[in-house]
């Protein structure tokens, strides 16, 4: 079942833009384009931006990588709102889904060397809200303006 | 010796490797793989190799390329060699602190400091 827009993030479904991508590394660098002309142009600052590049970038590579499992005959569904105020975005992959919390923790010692598994930290460490719907397929990130989200 | 389609740039001093990024967005899921790889035989070509990457052209990464580093130390270490960071950026160094990546890594503020850290051979 697809979730509509969070209703704590503060927009409406019909301000969404949707963008699908084929499944791949290089078609999913297209919503960013158009994404950070949109943040440049409300005035976000650099830090910020930094923030939902990077979560975003995460969040396209674990639906290419993971959810689609680089199947080029699958899409990526993309939908985003960037206001004043505060920035939308969803991914949803073609896959099957997986749960968050059962991530292991790319922080613990025994895991640092772990080549992998540091995305869904990522992208929670620099979106101000994170929400996972569906099979865990669809994701929702919040970032609102003078959010870094450092955690220092 | 530069080669000219190569992701990086490469030169010895003082018995150390100097490695910088030959491109802005090099650190983008796309190159990693290809970076990777030529890091890698640089490596494999020089057992015992000291090896500076600096960070100076470097404005974005992702989680990818810090797995690329991890995989780049574990044959370094292999080769017992040593690896430094250098001229890592503020929002960069807060991925690897975010990360905790700052405690694998040997990195240093400036390349002066780092070829400081690498002694005399």
């Amino acid at each position: 079942m697809i979730m509509g827009v969070p209703e704590e993030f503060g927009v409406s479904e019909a301000s969404l833009k949707e963008i699908v991508v084929a499944s791949d590394l290089r078609s999913a660098k297209l919503p960013e384009g158009q994404i950070l002309a949109a943040l440049e142009q409300s005035g976000y600052d650099p830090d910020t931006i930094f923030a939902i590049k990077l979560a975003l970038e995460e969040a396209m590579t674990n639906a290419v990588r993971h959810g689609n499992k680089g199947d080029p005959t699958k899409k990526v569904y993309v939908k985003f709102a960037v206001n004043p105020q505060r920035v939308i975005i969803m991914v949803r992959d073609e896959g099957p889904g997986f749960s968050v919390d059962a991530v292991p923790d790319c922080t613990r010692d025994e895991n640092l060397h772990k080549t992998n598994g540091r995305g869904t930290m990522l992208i929670r460490a620099y979106m101000t809200r994170v929400v996972y719907a569906g099979a865990g397929n669809e994701l929702w990130m919040m970032k609102k303006k003078d959010d870094p989200g450092m955690m220092d | 010796m530069d080669q000219p389609s190569s992701h990086l740039k490469v030169r010895q001093s003082d018995q150390v490797t100097l490695v910088e990024f030959a491109d802005r967005k090099i650190l983008e899921e796309l190159s990693i793989q290809e970076i990777g790889d030529e890091l890698g035989k640089l490596v494999s070509a020089a057992p015992g190799i000291r090896i500076l990457l600096s960070f100076k052209n470097v404005d974005h990464l992702s989680s990818a390329a810090l797995g690329m580093l991890i995989t780049l130390q574990k044959k370094v270490a292999e080769q017992h060699g040593l690896l430094k960071l250098s001229d890592i950026n503020r929002q960069i160094f807060e991925v690897f602190k975010i990360t905790r990546l700052n405690k694998v890594f040997d990195i240093h503020d400036s390349a002066d400091q780092a070829m400081a850290g690498f002694g005399r051979a």
